[in-house]
């Protein structure tokens, strides 16, 4: 059996090829670098991706504060992330790299893309 | 009228006026930005997906992240940054440049300076630009106008949305209204292939079923007062099939139907434009015809990575730092698009240093080859595992590349 693929770990878009030698042993194929042999991989075993949004933001100078979650998510765990961000109310001043929310359970963490001082 | 003196006036402070400002400053000239908005980093503050600085920076981060990043360089630099300042006019005078820059305070500000760099990138095409006949309600919005709205003031255009043009603009905001809970019903492409890249169509299409219409365009839009739906053509052969269009339903449409540089000030002071790309003509140094006049990033062409945008205006603050101590160029030859090349960066180039240049290709395939010859001798060679016209081309050729060639001249590129 095999799969293509397109690489969306970087914007060079690599087409990918997964071929399954066993029941758990895969090929990847067609990878320009090694992190594209680890999406191909995780694409076909458990999807995932960063999510981005925004979350609304107390500040004098900006509404709507900008989030990116670490690392990337299981597919089937975006719709429930998304419903949590949308209920967050933040207040400046927020630094880069904070962490706005914790679903440690999931093991998700959401960070501030953007740096507010006031 | 308050004056002020510099080395280098930087117009725009997004990435492209940062890395130029940079990287004039690091070489110990007097350098100021001056930005329209209240903060630096440009477009890359409503671009809040991932996907930027894997070059640069080895990582994948944000827009606003790879902003700030640069912008906290600059902040812990030497250069002066104007922010709410919108520049109005520049122009030629004595051996150096005036430029007036306009804003609430200090008013207006005359610069006088000895460079100036170009970096206030693009803009939007809009509807005017594609002729969509059909009624004028409201809903319809740029996709970057829109982009902007929701990112950055928080608001949700619509909640039935049609996105006509498939480049990456367009691509990015199909997921952000997804996420956001709108209903995204098609992107309508009237070419044979995607505009944006690869990713952008695996991860803000296919991931949510939503169709691309390729060969297909808008015919009319429906609706008085709010847009109400879209009547969607196919073409085959590049003609239109009135008898197979069909009808979708939406509030919304947004137009992402590409991007040109903002060349109305390069215009007013006289620089030629090229009409590939709509940007200043440069030469090997990326100095318009106009001495003392630079332009880089996507005022002087429509990048889709900012990390090509960093690395050219890095360069580009290189080179006005050497026309600061007095270097130019010996002899410059022109670069022309040769088969299946829609344009190259820059115009020209010269035997002695590293050139690098940037460019599109007219076609998509596998295992291209791109072939750089020189008076019909081919001094360069290069296998491309996949090119499109949504994606940019870089190469360069070194100093050795030209010892092959004893009679200089016109370059030409081309692709097979
Ligand atoms: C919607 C979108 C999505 C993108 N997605 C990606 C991506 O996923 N990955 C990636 O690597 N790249 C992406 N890019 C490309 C990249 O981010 C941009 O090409 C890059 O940030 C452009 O930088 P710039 O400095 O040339 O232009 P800009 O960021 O537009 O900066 C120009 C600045 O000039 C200012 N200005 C304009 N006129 C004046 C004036 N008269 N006086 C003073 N200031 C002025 C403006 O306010 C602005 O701040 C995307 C681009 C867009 C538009
Ligand atoms: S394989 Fe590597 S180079 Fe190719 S798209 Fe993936 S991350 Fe980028």
């Amino acid at each position: 059996m095999k799969k293509d693929l397109i690489c969306i770990a970087c914007p060079l878009g690599c087409r990918l090829t997964a071929r399954w030698l066993n029941e758990s042993a895969i090929e990847i194929t067609g990878n320009r670098c090694p992190r594209g042999e680890e999406y191909g991989r995780e694409e076909v075993v458990e999807p995932k991706r960063v999510v981005t949004a925004t979350v609304r933001l107390k500040s004098g100078f900006l509404k709507r504060l900008p989030v990116t979650t670490k690392r990337p998510v299981p597919k089937d765990k975006i719709a429930a992330l998304l419903n949590r961000l949308y209920t967050i109310e933040l207040s400046a001043p927020v630094i880069r790299g904070e962490v706005v929310l914790d679903m440690a359970d999931d093991g998700v963490q959401v960070l501030s893309s953007r740096t507010v001082k006031k | 009228m308050n004056t002020a003196e510099f080395d280098t006036l930087v117009i725009g402070g997004g990435a492209s006026g940062m890395a130029a400002a940079l990287s004039a400053a690091e070489e110990g000239w007097k350098v100021v930005i001056v930005e329209r908005e209240e903060f630096l980093g440009g477009i890359l503050h409503q671009c809040i997906h991932n996907g930027f600085g894997l070059h640069y920076f080895k990582e994948e981060l944000t827009g606003p992240e790879y902003a700030e990043r640069f912008s906290d360089m600059v902040e812990s630099s030497k250069i002066t940054v104007y922010l709410n300042m919108t520049i109005m006019d520049i122009m030629k005078e004595g051996d150096g440049l005036t430029v007036y820059g306009l804003s609430m305070d200090p008013g207006m500000v005359r610069f006088k300076v000895r460079a100036v760099v170009f970096a206030n990138g693009c803009r939007e095409r809009n509807r005017g630009n594609i002729g969509i006949p059909g009624t004028r309600p409201s809903g319809v919005f740029t996709a970057g106008l829109a982009q902007r709205l929701v990112n950055l003031e928080g608001f949700v255009p619509g909640k039935e949305c049609v996105i006509v043009g498939s480049g990456d603009i367009g691509l990015i905001m199909a997921r952000r209204m997804s996420w956001i809970g709108a209903n995204v019903k098609a992107v309508v492409e009237i070419q044979p292939n995607p505009a944006g890249l690869t990713r952008n169509i695996v991860q803000c299409l296919n991931d949510f079923d939503i169709p691309l219409y390729l060969s297909h365009v808008v015919g009319k839009i429906k609706g008085k007062e709010r847009v109400e739906g879209v009547e969607v053509i196919p073409l085959e052969n590049g003609i239109q099939q009135p008898e197979k269009m069909f009808s979708l339903e939406c509030d919304t449409l947004l137009l992402a139907v590409g991007l040109v540089p903002d060349n109305e000030l390069a215009r007013k002071i006289g620089v030629e434009l090229n009409q590939e790309t709509g940007g200043p003509v440069v030469d090997s140094r990326l100095m318009t015809a106009i001495e003392g006049v630079f332009a880089c990033g996507n005022l002087l062409h429509v990048h889709d990575l900012v990390d090509f945008v960093t690395e050219e205006s890095s360069r580009c603050g290189k080179f006005v730092s050497e026309f600061l101590i007095g270097k130019r160029p010996e002899k410059q030859y022109r670069t022309n698009p040769g088969k299946n090349v829609k344009y190259i960066v820059p115009n020209y180039y010269e035997g002695a240093r590293e050139n690098v240049f940037y460019m599109r290709t007219l076609i998509v395939k596998n295992n291209a080859i791109l072939s750089v010859k020189v008076k019909g001798t081919e001094i360069y060679r290069k296998k491309l595992r996949h090119i499109q016209p949504s994606e940019m081309i870089q190469f360069s050729l070194k100093e050795e590349d030209f010892k092959l060639i004893k009679d200089k001249g016109v370059m030409e590129v081309s692709i097979e």
